[in-house]
């Protein structure tokens, strides 16, 4: 990942989009969150969803993977440029968490990230705080996933 | 759990338990509505115990970072040491209610999180539970059938120590779906 310093409020990151399958759906909520309508698609039918759909807790599983590996591109990047990357930094937290529709078996979800804010990382010396709003689109331009992200920053000027 | 006290199946008041029965795992008849919840009622669920095995395999799928992955490249890192993804401890929570009272409750699925705080990294060999404190709920405006649960999430470790806490926004099926005019304050119905 980049520094802090060179991170803007307002960029806004495409991160990839994926396409949730039956098969992985069902994978998911079987280990962590086997509700009808996440394993089997005859009873998904028949309930409120209308169809099997994903774990709100897959869908940002998914995101953080997309999240990940724009990372690593960003740091391959810089290592191509002959730069160093910043090290990654934890999240505190996150709030605002909406799922605001379902993910269905056979969607396509775009990920993306918009810096709302940067700021010190109070007690930390040598990392800033990124607070960035994350969302899933899916293929019909509805928004399914939306929270307001934190994440430590490496500062490339230590105090 | 030193200093813990689980909550008898039925409460004082006679109440339906928030709990499952043993032995009725993935039952499609639900036995917990909208109707059973109150407000501050709290009840524990689990345990879970996490294996480094089963937090570098999550990392791998969805967060392959060096801290969840590695155990030197964890201990260069602000974590100290080997932790799960924050995600990885939101699917154990899930994990955890789910067996506590979802599988057997009119879920409906949530609409979302308030927040959700990862306050302490969970460690291999960590012994996890989860205790809920119902906040609030109210009917649906829009759907007769259901209702909202609003909820404080704390899972602990085996130290007692809070390693995460969230506040998600429950949609529970109804015993007996209102006859209309049942909603106090009208929030759209989530997907």
């Amino acid at each position: 990942m980049r520094y802090f310093e060179d991170m803007h409020v307002g960029e806004r990151t495409e991160l990839g989009s994926h396409t949730f399958t039956a098969d992985e759906i069902k994978a998911f909520a079987r280990r962590f969150d086997p509700q009808l309508f996440h394993v089997d698609e005859e009873a998904a039918a028949r309930s409120h969803f209308g169809g099997l759909c994903a774990s709100g807790w897959h869908t940002t599983a998914v995101y953080m993977r997309y999240f990940v590996d724009s990372e690593r591109r960003e740091a391959d990047e810089l290592r191509a440029r002959g730069e160093t990357p910043a090290k990654d930094g934890p999240s505190p937290g996150i709030r605002e968490l909406r799922w605001a529709k379902p993910v269905y078996a056979g969607d396509t979800i775009a990920f993306a990230r918009e810096i709302l804010e940067l700021r010190e990382a109070t007690g930390r010396p040598g990392w800033g705080l990124m607070v960035a709003r994350n969302t899933g689109t899916n293929q019909h331009g509805e928004l399914v996933l939306s929270f307001v992200g934190a994440k430590f920053a490496e500062r490339r000027s230590k105090p | 759990m030193p200093g813990m006290q689980y909550l008898s199946p039925i409460d004082a008041g006679g109440r339906r338990s928030l709990r499952r029965t043993r032995g009725t795992r993935g039952s499609a008849v639900a036995k917990l509505y909208w109707e059973d919840f109150t407000a501050g009622q709290t009840v524990e669920y689990g345990s879970y115990e996490v294996t480094a095995e089963e937090i570098k395999a999550f990392a791998a799928e969805f967060d392959p970072q060096p801290m969840h992955l590695d155990e030197e490249a964890a201990r260069a890192s602000m974590m100290g040491g080997l932790c799960a993804s924050g995600w990885h401890s939101c699917a154990i929570m899930m994990r955890i209610i789910a067996d506590g009272f979802v599988l057997e409750s009119s879920s409906m699925g949530a609409t979302g999180c308030g927040e959700v705080k990862w306050l302490a990294p969970v460690r291999p060999g960590d012994r996890l539970r989860v205790r809920m404190h119902v906040i609030d709920k109210r009917a649906s405006k829009s759907r007769p059938e259901m209702g909202f649960v609003n909820a404080r999430l704390d899972m602990l470790n085996a130290d007692d120590v809070r390693v995460m806490t969230l506040t998600p926004h429950f949609m529970l099926g109804r015993r007996s779906p209102s006859a209309g005019a049942a909603a106090r304050d009208g929030e759209k119905a989530g997907a």
